[in-house]
């Protein structure tokens, strides 16, 4: 039977992390190779890596820290931002990282999904989606809105219809990522979570929110999810990912320890 | 030295890293002179049956792999390098290697899963063995422990060879072989500790069957 999937983001800025990450007992870590080995010795399954380096100049140094992660940690790991065709996307799969994910660019030219599932097989395109809730309409249905550039700007696209047509064209897994609950620490949007969970045969993985592991258990629950991202609840040393995979086993989550 | 089989097949580069971490040396390589001198042949693969079967057949690696095993020397397939050991693949309906009798085949869309809902394909995440034969590739490795899985192929060999089944829809072979020749679904590289020394307990095979001769 398969486990749940628990997931550490970490956004890195011009090779660094941009907010450090504190494990028990030590001080921040700004380094993202070395936060990847602790994370991967702690016991995550997977990480996620975005980088939000702003000028293109400096995609090389991001590139070596993919290639410093692959060669640290013996799990998948994925790598997002920035990425806006088949280029990039070889780029990053060839420094070591075994998934690629796309967001914004997906929405503005759908192609780069197929393009990517053809070139490197669906196992290794994500497609990553910032949604926004709306009053359900004739453009968004479902009341979940596609939002791009960090939510700045509307498409008018509906999460489930984009949902599925992702896949459609190859994408293997959607990490959901909600706008409104982004940040607040009071749990993933579950409702958004499940609705393109039970839209899509792909794994989902829910993404913003947690606070708790009572949020994860929700989302990999109710929200049907495959995996739960994690960010500032482990960032900070409030919990450490054994300590999360601990209670959700006590409560019934089938998680690797 | 190990040595990686280079077919254009993928995860070779990520197999490499997982034993340059272990300090375990290797060699990633298409050329006989080399893999003749290697300890033992680790046959990786991502991608497609079908086009493996090409490359290997277009460049002799085929019957390279074959001569391997009738000499009795050491060999780990992973993935699709497990899958193409068997005699076929319902994957672009291929023949493969028939190193080993059985077949290959697809998840079925309409398996259950615990829950009695529908299996998503490919099967994508850590998962868990129930071993059914002991062998050295499990050495000092918890029962419970799991491994990362990506497949939408799973095989079907004679049952003799089976060492170790995983649950997903149903209950598939995910470690099979026999002393020396060996090969697992899933991809032990990225398989955390649990995989490494999975790694490690094949690169000690071999150095024992080294100093055997």
């Amino acid at each position: 039977m398969l486990s749940k999937r628990i997931i550490p983001c970490l956004d890195v800025r011009d090779g660094r992390l941009t907010k450090g990450v504190k494990f028990a007992g030590n001080a921040d870590i700004g380094d993202p190779v070395e936060a990847a080995r602790r994370y991967y010795a702690e016991g995550a399954d997977e990480i996620v890596f975005y980088d939000i380096t702003a000028s293109h100049e400096k995609r090389g140094i991001f590139l070596e820290v993919v290639e410093k992660v692959a060669s640290s940690i013996a799990i998948p790991f994925s790598v997002g931002g920035g990425v806006s065709g088949v280029r990039e996307m070889r780029a990053v799969l060839n420094a070591g990282a075994e998934k690629v994910s796309v967001n914004s660019a997906a929405v503005r030219d759908p192609r780069i999904i197929a393009e990517g599932a053809l070139a490197f097989g669906s196992q290794a395109v994500v497609l990553g989606m910032d949604v926004q809730a709306v009053p359900p309409d004739d453009s968004v249905p479902s009341g979940y809105e596609i939002v791009i550039e960090g939510g700045r700007r509307r498409t008018g696209l509906d999460a489930l219809a984009w949902a599925r047509e992702a896949v459609a064209l190859g994408a293997g897994e959607i990490c959901v990522n909600s706008i409104d609950a982004d940040g607040t620490k009071e749990g993933y949007e579950l409702t958004l979570t499940r609705l393109v969970a039970e839209a899509v045969p792909v794994p989902v993985i829910a993404s913003g929110g947690a606070g708790s592991p009572r949020h994860m258990l929700e989302a990999l629950t109710r929200g049907r999810a495959s995996a739960a991202l994690i960010a500032s609840i482990v960032h900070y040393g409030e919990y450490s990912i054994p300590q999360l995979k601990a209670w959700l086993r006590e409560h019934g989550c089938k998680v690797r320890l | 030295m190990l040595a990686i089989l280079d077919y254009e097949a993928g995860n070779q580069t990520s197999v490499r890293r997982a034993l340059d971490f272990m300090g375990i040396p290797s060699r990633v390589t298409a050329d006989p002179q080399v893999i003749a001198r290697a300890l033992g042949l680790i046959f990786p693969g991502v991608g497609a049956a079908g086009q493996a079967m090409r490359h290997l057949r277009l460049t002799g690696l085929d019957r390279l792999i074959a001569d391997w095993v009738r000499q009795g020397r050491p060999l780990l397939g992973i993935c699709v390098g497990c899958q193409i050991l068997l005699e076929h693949s319902e994957e672009n309906d291929t023949e493969t290697l028939g190193i080993i009798p059985g077949r290959t085949r697809r998840f079925s869309p309409d398996l259950l899963d615990e829950d009695e809902r529908k299996i998503s394909i490919p099967h994508m995440g850590w998962n868990s063995l129930r071993r059914l034969r002991p062998s050295p590739l499990f050495a000092g490795i918890a029962p419970e422990a799991e491994f990362y899985f990506v497949h939408s192929y799973y095989v079907e060999p004679a049952p003799e060879y089976i060492l170790a089944t995983t649950l997903y829809g149903l209950e598939f072979c995910s470690v099979l072989g026999r002393d020396g020749l060996w090969a697992a679904q899933f991809h032990m590289e990225k398989s955390g500790p649990a995989g490494l020394a999975m790694l490690r307990n094949f690169y000690d095979y071999c150095l024992g069957a080294a100093d055997a001769e």
